[in-house]
């Protein structure tokens, strides 16, 4: 019976007209979350005490680092799944999600340099984590261009897939290899900026705001892949009867 | 479609159907291969030979039905099945950088099996005495192609899967190859090939996928799950 | 070894000597870049000195970069490929075997150049062995992740910038640790540590990037 419900699961169409009810409560839980969240970001939480109002950039960076690193393991999940089962949704999810997470990934070097200037003077420091969200966009990069190479939409989604794993292996190897290298080579004149200890008052606005990215992302990988579906089935009776209806 | 002896099929296909870019090539295939048979792929291009050609020699895994190797499925006797396997593909895999003796010594190590008969013999065969250390590169299509048939001769293996075999070669090494294969089969192996060329050999059993190409039942079924 | 995959290194050793002048491509690259840096940066000893560790590592990382797109091309082309496929050999030592000739003919070679470009680029004394030998460990680890991109871009014409783009980031580690055993040898400290990080990438490698490099040729002949 589980079987079933896993291959019913696994079929386009079904995700696409069942995603057809979710999506209104979605964005609607996903406002809420961001709205609260922003307001109380930029409106209510204190000041910081070194830096002032500038650092309210973080409920915006924060985030979109979580959703960035967690985006990949959805992406390369997906493309496991993909790959092992057999199962064309999966393969769809895996392409969305790259997008997504590049984009997610460019938004945190973006907030980063905003950040970075009024509080350092620089818009860029090679410091282990804006190197390693470099390099994770460099990942992103790579899987989105293996897709676009190849013509045949099967060998595309394997190869990404490949791709996507051998990364996922690599991406903590990365991360602690950028981290050593950082610690060889700490400049003398910046300062790493110290996140040792975050008031209470600032950590609830900050929770609502990854609350509301997972949200945020959980409804744009939903649009994504219901594009993929549309695209990939247009041949499908049920595809025409869509757009005949939607005429 | 089958013929009838005592003996049981080497290769079967039971249901084979084969889908590419959202379009059905072949479908419910079914086709019970003895020792002995000859089959002849026939069908224009794009109508999936190429596909079904795939299938059998095991590099692409892309298709719903069964495909069974002396009884058992291929997914768990592959290894068992490419023991036993001889591919020429369209290209002749032949290198030109080395004289046709040490491509020879490379599929030999390559396939499973020693060699039958000495390297030098093989090549004699295909017509290329005096040729066996010269440089592939100085050798014309002709003989390359040669060269790679030169390794029907070597081969101990069962089962033959040739692709367009007959390209490039002249009337006479035509007619060799078609006593080559007759021989085969008629000493227990078993031959698919595909070609556009009418065949002199006798017995020859037709595998025309026009004959299996999809109807309507088959895309309601392909709509998946969702009811 | 079993006789396939012995055939297999007796023909691929055999085409790699007799393409020779292929060979030499990737070691002239090599110098030439590594001239270029005093004529884009400065003749200077001292500021030379200073980047010389990191430019020969970069410039090493390019240089095998350019030379991973032949790894499994020609035999693509020809449909050699597909008769390994279908060879009843397991692919997995099928790929290390080729690899292997890949470092031989590519790795080694610039590992055991390094010394002259040292000396173009002012290294200190202390840091021509821990060049090499950071080399040739590197280089090993940098030809079998490379396979695994060369082996996912095979059957695209355009494939080698691509296979570069895949795989630049799985590279940073190496070049991270392979580059700072140099510079730590320099410094006056001992190196055995980065040395073996270096080794435990090495040995990660042999295992894993085989077979992510197998699936991804089966995926690349079937396409």
């Amino acid at each position: 019976m589980a079987w079933q419900w896993f291959y019913r699961m696994g079929s386009p169409r079904w995700f696409y007209e069942k995603t057809d009810r979710w999506i209104p409560w979605l964005a609607l839980v996903t406002a809420l979350l961001l709205g609260t969240g922003f307001v109380w970001a930029l409106g209510f939480a204190p000041a910081d005490a070194k830096q002032g109002n500038s650092y309210r950039i973080m409920y915006l960076h924060v985030p979109a680092a979580f959703l960035a690193l967690a985006g990949y393991y959805v992406m390369a999940i997906a493309g496991a799944i993909g790959l092992i089962w057999k199962m064309k949704l999966s393969d769809m999810v895996m392409k969305a999600a790259a997008p997504i997470g590049a984009a997610l990934t460019f938004l945190v070097l973006v907030t980063g340099a905003i950040w970075g200037k009024p509080t350092w003077g620089t818009w860029w420091v090679w410091d282990a984590r804006n190197t390693s969200m470099l390099l994770l966009l460099f990942l992103y990069l790579g899987v989105m261009a293996l897709q676009n190479a190849y013509q045949h939409q099967g060998t595309a989604d394997r190869a990404s897939a490949i791709l996507a794993l051998v990364g996922t292996v690599n991406i903590p190897i990365i991360y602690k290899s950028v981290d050593w290298w950082y610690t060889l080579h700490q400049p003398a004149t910046l300062k790493l900026t110290s996140e040792s200890t975050i008031h209470v008052s600032m950590l609830y606005p900050l929770f609502i705001m990854i609350a509301g990215f997972y949200c945020f992302y959980a409804l744009v990988l939903i649009f994504y892949t219901r594009l993929e579906i549309v695209q990939r089935e247009r041949r499908t009776q049920w595809v025409s009867a869509l757009v005949e209806g939607a005429k | 479609m089958s013929i009838s002896t005592a003996n049981a099929p080497l290769l079967e296909l039971r249901g084979l159907s084969c889908e590419r870019d959202q379009r059905c090539l072949f479908a419910d295939l079914n086709l019970s291969a003895e020792a002995g048979n000859i089959v002849q792929i026939i069908g224009p291009n794009g109508s999936g030979k190429t596909s079904l050609i795939r299938l059998l020699t095991t590099l692409s895994a892309e298709y719903e039905g069964e495909i069974l190797w002396q009884g058992e499925s291929l997914v768990h006797s592959r290894l068992d099945y490419l023991n036993h396997l001889l591919y020429l593909g369209h290209s002749p895999a032949v290198k030109k950088a080395l004289s046709p003796r040490e491509n020879l010594a490379w599929f030999s190590g390559m396939s499973a099996g020693h060699p039958q008969i000495p390297l030098s013999e093989a090549l004699e065969y295909v017509g290329l005495a005096g040729f066996e250390d010269v440089p592939c590169y100085s050798l014309s299509a002709g003989q390359l192609r040669r060269v790679a048939l030169a390794r029907l001769y070597l081969t101990p293996a069962r089962v033959w899967i040739l692709d367009e075999p007959f390209t490039a070669i002249d009337i006479q090494g035509v007619a060799r190859l078609e006593t080559l294969i007759a021989e085969h089969a008629a000493g227990g192996g078993l031959v698919f090939l595909s070609t556009h060329q009418p065949l002199q050999i006798d017995a020859v059993i037709p595998l025309d996928l026009m004959d299996f190409q999809a109807g309507e039942e088959y895309y309601a079924r392909a709509e998946g799950w969702s009811s | 070894m079993s006789s396939g995959l012995k055939a297999l290194l007796q023909r691929d050793l055999t085409l790699a000597f007799r393409n020779r002048g292929e060979l030499t491509n990737p070691l002239v690259f090599f110098l030439m870049v590594i001239a270029m840096v005093p004529l884009g940066v400065s003749p200077e000893s001292k500021v030379l000195a200073n980047l010389a560790a990191g430019m020969i590592w970069v410039v090493a990382l390019l240089a095998t970069l350019l030379s991973l797109d032949s790894l499994f091309r020609n035999d693509f082309d020809d449909g050699s490929l597909e008769q390994i496929l279908i060879s009843p050999h397991p692919l997995y030592f099928i790929v290390l075997v080729k690899v292997f000739v890949h470092w031989l003919v590519t790795g080694l070679p610039l590992a055991l150049i390094s010394p002259l470009l040292g000396v173009m680029l002012f290294l200190p004394d202390a840091g021509f062995v821990p060049l090499c030998l950071s080399l040739l460990m590197g280089t090993a680890v940098l030809s079998l992740i490379g396979a695994i991109g060369a082996a996912l871009t095979v059957a695209l014409r355009k494939g080698g910038l691509l296979l570069s783009l895949i795989i630049m980031p799985l590279y940073v580690p190496v070049l991270i640790f392979g580059a700072s055993v140099v510079r730590t040898a320099i410094d006056g400290f001992p190196v055995a540590g980065e040395l073996a990080v270096l080794g435990a990438f090495l040995a990660m490698a042999i295992v894993l990037a085989p077979i992510a490099a197998a699936g991804a040729l089966r995926i690349s002949v079937n396409g």
